[in-house]
C-alpha cells in the first residue's frame, strides 16, 4: 500500500491525475502560492495560529455521536456520526476556509475570492473574511443562487458580495471558472480560497491538508470510545473534501472506504453527477481528472438535487485511490438521498445536508448486510438548514 | 521551413509586423467562417488563429465565450472545425494555427488530433490551458508531424518562465499584453515595451502580442515594438452583431483592413 503522505509528487501529480492545467497568466501565481504553502506547513507559529482558530472558532474537535436509533432501525452495524455540521458555519467548509484565509494574510493579500456550489464554501470563506476584515467576492451560478436562497443572504449578511453566474449550466462549474476569470484579471491583490480537492496543484493538496483534521479527530476518538479502528467510513463525494479530510488519516489502516457520489435521477438518465459512473479522464478546471463529457470533449451538464455535489469532475486524489482500489465509490440517487434526509431527522434528531444524506444513503444499504459488531464511522459533512425550503417542495405528506 | 516561419521571414525582409485575426470557427456558421478566413487573408492576415470551441473556456471573457456557445449551439463539432480547416486550405495557403482547450483534444486522442490537423494542412496549435510543464507528449506529437507549438507567456511570467516558454515554442510566441481574459481595453498596458524586451533577449523567435488590441491605433503602438498583433475580441464581437448579414465576410474584412494598415506602413 503507498502511502499518500508523499503524494501529490512534485508536479502535483497524483499517480497520472492532477498537474496543472492553467493559463500562463496563474502560472507564477501558483509557484507563489505552493511555496508560501510549504513554508506555512513547516511553521510552528502558523500550525499554532490555525489550531487556536479552529479551536475557539470553529468549535473544533467536533464529536462523534453514537447513532443508536439509527443503528436498531437498520439492524446491523454501529453506526457513529462525525458531527462536521457541528462546526461553525454548519459544515465542514470552515476547516479549509479557515486555513487558506492565514495563507492569504501570511502572503499579503488584500481581497478574497470563492466559488461556491451548495454556498457552504461561500458562506465559510465569508465567515472567515469578515472575521479578518478583508474584501471578499464569491462566484454562485444563479441555479444555484436560487435553490441555496439562504446562503446568499448569509453571505450577504456577512458582507461579501455575491455575484451570479449565468454561463453554461449555471452552478459549481461555470462559477469557478468565472472566479479563475477573476483571479487571473487581479492577480496581485487577490487570494482564490479554492473550496474543494480540486483545480490546479497546489489546492488539491492545499484542501486535504486543512480537510484532514476531520480523520485525525474521528481516528483518535474512536480508539477512545471503542477501543479499536471502524470497519468502514463513508462520505459522499463533490470535488472530494470532506471524503478525503475523513479518510486520509486512516489510508494506511485496515479499514474499507466508500465515497458517495450523486446519482441524481440515476445512471442509465444521464442526469446525475457521479463522474466514476459514466466519467472519462480529462482536462477540467487546471487538474488532469475523471470528468464527465460528451464524446467531443465538452463538458456534461451535471444533475443532482444536492448543489454541493453537482459538479462535473472528481478530485486527482481521488481518481487515483480509485485505481489503487483503496476507496470503493458508490452513488446514491435524488430519491435516495431524500430517504436518507428524513430518516436521520426522525431517528436521530439531526437534519443533514442533502449532500451528507448521500452517505447516509449509503449507510441505509450496507449497514444491514454487516454484522452487529461492526462499525462504520460517516462523515456528517454539514448541516440541513440550508435544504428545507428545496427539501419541502421535493418531500410529500409533510405539512 | 514552415508556413509560419516563412511568414515572418518575408515580413521581416519587408519591414512589416504581423497581423493575426482570431475567429470562433462556426460562429455564425461553418460555411461563414470559410469566407471570413478568406476575407481575413484578403484584408492582411498573416495568421489565422481559429478558435475550436469549449464548453468552459475560462481564458475568455464575454465576447468570445459568448462567440463560442453559439458556435456549440449550431452543433459545431471537433470534426467539423477540422473540415472548415481542409476546406480553406484547399483554396488558400494562408497560415492558419488552432486555439482551443486541452480537453476537446484529449477527448479526440492527442496524437489522433494531431496527425488529422497534420493531414488537413493546419500549420499550429495553442492550447490556452497547456503550459510547457504538462506538454512533453504534445510537443512531441506535434513537432513529429511538423505542426508550431505556440505557448503564452504573460506579465506575470518572470525569467525561468520565458525562458522554459520561448524554449518551448516554435513559430512565434505569444505574449498576453495583460493579467486577464480575452477582451476589447481602452488602452495597452505600460510593461508592453520592457515585457517584450525581455522575451527577445531569450528568443529570435517572432512575438505576437494580443489580449486587448482592438483598434488600428493599438496596432500601429504594437507595430512599434512587437512583430505581430493578435486581434480577437473586437472582430468576434463585430461577427457576434453582424449575425446573418449576408455581407458579413465583407464588413469583416474591411475592418480588418483598417487594423492590418498601420502593421504593414
Amino acid at each position: 500500500m503507498t502511502t499518500t503522505d508523499t503524494l501529490p509528487d512534485e508536479r502535483g501529480r497524483f499517480g497520472s491525475y492532477g498537474g496543472r492545467y492553467v493559463p500562463e497568466t496563474l502560472m507564477a501565481l501558483l509557484d507563489d502560492l505552493e511555496a508560501a504553502y510549504r513554508e506555512a506547513r513547516e511553521s510552528e507559529a502558523f500550525q499554532e495560529e490555525l489550531s487556536g482558530y479552529l479551536k475557539n472558532f470553529v468549535g473544533r474537535p467536533t464529536p462523534i455521536y453514537f447513532a443508536e436509533r439509527l443503528t436498531e432501525r437498520l439492524g446491523g452495524a454501529k453506526i457513529y456520526l462525525k458531527r462536521e455540521d457541528l462546526a461553525h458555519t454548519g459544515a465542514h467548509k470552515i476547516n479549509n476556509a479557515m486555513g487558506q484565509i492565514l495563507l492569504a494574510r501570511r502572503m499579503g493579500k488584500t481581497r478574497i475570492i470563492a466559488e461556491t456550489g451548495a454556498g457552504q464554501h461561500g458562506v465559510a470563506t465569508a465567515t472567515v473574511a469578515a472575521m479578518f476584515g478583508l474584501d471578499c467576492e464569491i462566484y454562485m451560478g444563479t441555479e444555484d443562487m436560487a435553490r441555496q436562497a439562504l446562503n446568499v443572504f448569509r453571505m450577504r449578511l456577512l458582507g461579501a458580495t455575491v455575484t451570479g453566474v449565468d454561463s453554461g449550466s449555471r452552478t459549481l462549474k461555470d462559477a469557478i471558472n468565472e472566479a479563475i476569470r477573476d483571479w487571473v484579471t487581479n492577480v496581485d491583490s487577490t487570494f482564490y480560497i479554492f473550496g474543494s480537492v480540486l483545480g490546479p496543484h497546489p489546492y488539491p493538496m492545499i484542501v486535504r491538508d486543512f480537510q484532514r483534521v476531520i480523520g485525525v479527530e474521528a481516528r483518535e476518538q474512536i480508539l477512545e470510545v471503542e477501543g479499536r479502528l471502524p470497519d468502514c467510513l463513508i462520505a459522499c463525494v463533490g470535488g472530494g473534501s470532506n471524503s478525503i479530510g475523513l479518510f486520509h488519516r486512516f489510508l494506511d489502516d485496515d479499514v474499507k472506504m466508500v465515497g458517495v457520489e450523486a446519482g441524481g435521477h440515476g445512471i442509465a438518465s444521464g442526469e446525475h453527477a457521479a463522474r466514476f459512473q459514466g466519467g472519462l479522464l480529462g482536462v477540467l478546471h487546471g487538474s488532469q481528472i475523471y470528468v464527465l463529457q460528451d464524446e467531443d470533449g465538452q463538458i456534461a451538464l451535471t444533475h443532482s438535487v444536492s448543489a454541493g455535489l453537482d459538479y462535473s469532475g472528481v478530485g486527482p486524489e481521488h481518481c487515483y485511490l480509485r485505481d489503487q482500489d483503496r476507496i470503493e465509490y458508490s452513488y446514491a440517487t435524488d430519491e435516495e438521498a431524500l430517504e436518507a434526509f428524513q430518516l436521520l431527522s426522525r431517528t436521530e434528531g439531526i437534519i443533514p445536508a442533502l449532500e451528507s444524506a448521500h452517505a447516509v444513503a449509503e449507510v441505509v444499504k450496507r449497514a444491514p448486510t454487516m454484522d452487529r459488531d461492526q462499525i462504520i464511522l460517516v462523515n456528517l459533512s454539514g448541516r440541513g438548514d440550508k435544504d428545507v425550503t428545496q427539501a419541502a417542495e421535493m418531500i410529500e405528506g409533510i405539512d | 521551413m514552415g508556413r509560419i516561419d516563412e511568414r515572418f521571414s518575408n515580413l521581416k525582409s519587408a519591414g512589416h509586423s504581423g497581423f493575426i485575426p482570431y475567429i470562433m470557427a462556426g460562429d455564425p456558421s461553418l460555411d461563414t467562417t470559410v469566407d471570413l478566413v478568406l476575407a481575413l487573408e484578403h484584408a492582411g492576415a498573416d495568421v489565422i488563429e481559429l478558435g475550436m470551441p469549449f464548453s468552459d473556456p475560462l481564458a475568455d471573457g464575454p465576447t468570445i465565450q459568448a462567440a463560442g456557445q453559439r458556435a456549440l449551439a449550431n452543433g459545431t463539432t471537433v470534426a467539423d472545425v477540422l473540415k472548415t480547416v481542409e476546406a480553406v486550405r484547399r483554396q488558400s495557403t494562408v497560415p492558419m494555427i488552432l486555439m482551443s482547450y486541452c480537453n476537446p483534444v484529449y477527448r479526440y486522442g492527442l496524437k489522433d488530433f494531431v496527425t488529422a490537423c497534420a493531414d488537413i494542412g493546419l500549420d499550429g496549435m495553442l492550447l490556452t490551458d497547456l503550459p510547457p510543464e504538462e506538454a512533453s507528449a504534445y510537443k512531441e506529437a506535434m513537432h513529429d508531424a511538423g505542426l508550431d507549438t505556440i505557448f503564452l507567456l504573460a506579465p506575470t511570467s518572470r525569467e525561468a518562465r520565458i525562458k522554459a516558454v520561448t524554449e518551448a515554442s516554435t513559430g512565434f510566441v505569444y505574449y498576453v499584453s495583460r493579467a486577464g481574459v480575452t477582451g476589447e481595453r481602452h488602452s495597452l498596458s505600460d510593461s508592453l515595451g520592457p515585457m517584450v524586451g525581455q522575451i527577445r533577449s531569450h528568443t529570435d523567435l517572432p512575438i505576437a502580442v494580443g489580449f486587448g488590441i482592438s483598434t488600428p491605433e493599438h496596432a500601429r503602438a504594437v507595430a512599434e515594438l512587437a512583430d505581430a498583433a493578435v486581434v480577437g475580441s473586437a472582430i468576434v464581437r463585430r461577427i457576434g452583431e453582424g449575425g446573418s448579414d449576408p455581407h458579413l465576410a465583407k464588413k469583416i474584412g474591411e475592418f480588418a483592413a483598417e487594423l492590418a494598415g498601420p502593421l504593414k506602413g
